[in-house]
């Protein structure tokens, strides 16, 4: 549905966007997650049309974005980082406006309208002024907007900033239920969201692509290690000392003294080692009170992504 | 083109903006009308040539927002990337403009008819000035427009069409005073001075000619302006 090539985009000297590639499949939901400044609104800018590139081809549909705008901007719905909204109108005003801009027949105007307003949950403010609504009604208003001309594609840009963790919940939901029939894009730094959302993390630091997977094989790849935390009642210099001598130990350091003669202890080893640190710790008689793997987060796959800035094959 | 010119009025109306023009411009029509019906004097004509004057204090006020509130509030993001062309929307906003400049026009045809009622007529000559008070208002317009689409500050771009439309004036009024092959120049490149072909009560096909066409231009080079501007600096 949408394809990049070789994508670059300079203001003036700075490269903001470096050579990247990616494709999104029909009906997927693609989510575009980097540290800020890193060219997500950028690239965003320009599939929409918003900018032009300095080399590359966008193409949706098939069509160029170059060489037929105005057959790209048809299938669009974009939500961009601020959304563009008159102030000085009420919600259906400026909701009409914008059907109009995009050319929907007169007779459907009225009907989409109103089930993208409840759609948004936003049937309950439509005469009210833009000014007037809260940041979170103003960034529904948004989405509204994107979605007004039922575009097959959807580009947003961080579509939740700013919203409370209630509105967070019930945008994701509305995304969620948009992506039955769409192809979306969906930008943000807020990884969990991504997670939860998306089929396919693309992952962009410095104008260039850092990783490019399912979230669930990404964290595969840092997963290779185990990470346990660790409550082991005895002297901590035994148990460390005992549990070095385990084959594949990586790492393991006492972090917290729990109570009278517990330590805790984070370890780290190349390979599943639970076993061999039980009978070991049962050897020197130092009884395991807890056990809990710790389970490495988007967080962490985007921190060793960008700070590493290693490709994640 | 008609969706963003539609948009535009009822902005202008919501806005004290609009009210605020035509009340300014009313009120200086009326300090230049007064002393002329005290004297019982019924040529309207002359206070048509002031008006032109006056829109060089109005324009400024009336397109400063057009292009430069659209980049400033982000609200560009949604004009660019909707299936209506570049043209299409500075066109719009122009016609929003000249729409409010209308209804002025349309108020000042109040005095005409205030001499007609006292007996005076309405005659061709005058209507050979409105005329000529329609395509300079047009002109200024699309002047004011390109200014804003420069900035996205609108006090910055009403100060840049407010002084174009000034050196207009001067250029003007140097050309009387300079005479010569400047003075020629200078006549040939001032709005003003072909606007005041009309209320000379002259109707010339070649000052029509060239107001509509200046207008085209300046309108043309404001769709190019915003264009390099997206490919330049974004």
């Amino acid at each position: 549905m949408i394809e990049i090539l070789n994508l670059t985009k300079k203001y003036g000297q700075v490269v903001a966007v470096n050579n990247i590639s990616f494709s999104v499949k029909k009906g997927e939901i693609l989510g575009f997650l980097g540290p800020n400044g890193a060219g997500k609104s950028t690239t965003m800018n320009i599939i929409t049309g918003y900018l032009p590139s300095t080399a590359g081809t966008v193409k949706v549909d098939g069509y160029d974005i170059l060489t037929h705008p105005e057959e790209v901007k048809k299938r669009i719905g974009y939500l961009p980082e601020a959304p563009p909204l008159y102030k000085d109108m009420t919600v259906t005003e400026y909701l009409n406006f914008v059907s109009s801009l995009k050319k929907v027949p007169k007779k459907q105007q009225k009907g989409q309208i109103a089930d993208i307003m409840e759609l948004v949950g936003l049937s309950d403010h439509r005469r009210r002024l833009i000014d007037n609504l809260s940041k979170g009604y103003r960034q529904r208003v948004g989405l509204a907007q994107a979605l007004v001309g039922n575009p097959e594609v959807l580009i947003l840009d961080e579509p939740t900033v700013g919203l409370d963790p209630k509105q967070i919940i019930e945008i994701r939901r509305v995304i969620k239920a948009l992506s039955q029939e769409r192809t979306i894009i969906l930008s943000s730094h807020i990884l969990p969201e991504v997670s939860a959302i998306c089929e396919r993390i693309v992952i962009i630091n410095k104008g260039v692509i850092a990783a490019e997977d399912t979230p669930q094989r990404l964290s595969d790849d840092i997963n290779q290690f185990l990470k346990l935390t660790l409550l082991i009642a005895g002297e901590k210099d035994i148990i460390v000392n005992s549990i070095k001598t385990i084959d594949g130990v990586k790492y393991i350091e006492p972090s917290a003294k729990v109570g009278e003669k517990a330590y805790k202890y984070v370890l780290e080893a190349k390979k599943d080692i639970r076993n061999e640190v039980f009978f070991k710790m049962a050897e020197i008689k130092c009884p395991i009170l807890e056990s809990k793997p710790t389970t490495v987060t988007l967080e962490d796959i985007f921190i060793s992504v960008v700070t590493k800035g290693t490709e994640v094959s | 083109m008609w969706t963003v010119a539609k948009r535009e009025i009822g902005s202008y109306f919501k806005s004290p903006i609009a009210f605020v023009i035509i009340g300014l411009f009313i009120l200086l029509i009326s300090i230049f009308f007064w002393p002329k019906l005290q004297a019982s004097r019924g040529d309207f004509i002359d206070i048509l040539g002031d008006m032109g004057f006056f829109l060089i204090f109005i324009t400024p006020i009336l397109t400063m927002k057009m292009l430069a509130e659209d980049r400033k509030n982000g609200t560009e993001v949604l004009l660019m990337t909707s299936p209506t062309s570049l043209t299409q929307i500075v066109l719009g906003k122009f016609i929003a403009s000249y729409t409010v400049f209308l209804v002025i026009s349309g108020i000042s045809l109040i005095y005409p008819l205030i001499i007609m009622a006292f007996g005076g007529a309405f005659t061709t000559q005058l209507m050979g000035g409105y005329l000529g008070f329609l395509l300079l208002g047009g002109a200024f317009i699309s002047i004011g427009i390109l200014a804003s689409a420069v900035t996205e500050n609108q006090i910055i771009a009403a100060i840049i069409s407010f002084v174009a439309l000034i050196v207009m004036w001067v250029a003007h009024t140097l050309a009387s005073t300079v005479g010569g092959v400047v003075g020629t120049i200078l006549n040939w490149i001032s709005l003003i001075s072909r606007y005041q072909v009309f209320t000379k009560g002259i109707l010339g096909f070649a000052e029509i000619v060239y107001l509509l066409s200046f207008t085209a231009l300046i309108l043309f080079l404001t769709v190019r302006l915003i264009e390099r501007r997206r490919w330049i600096q974004g």
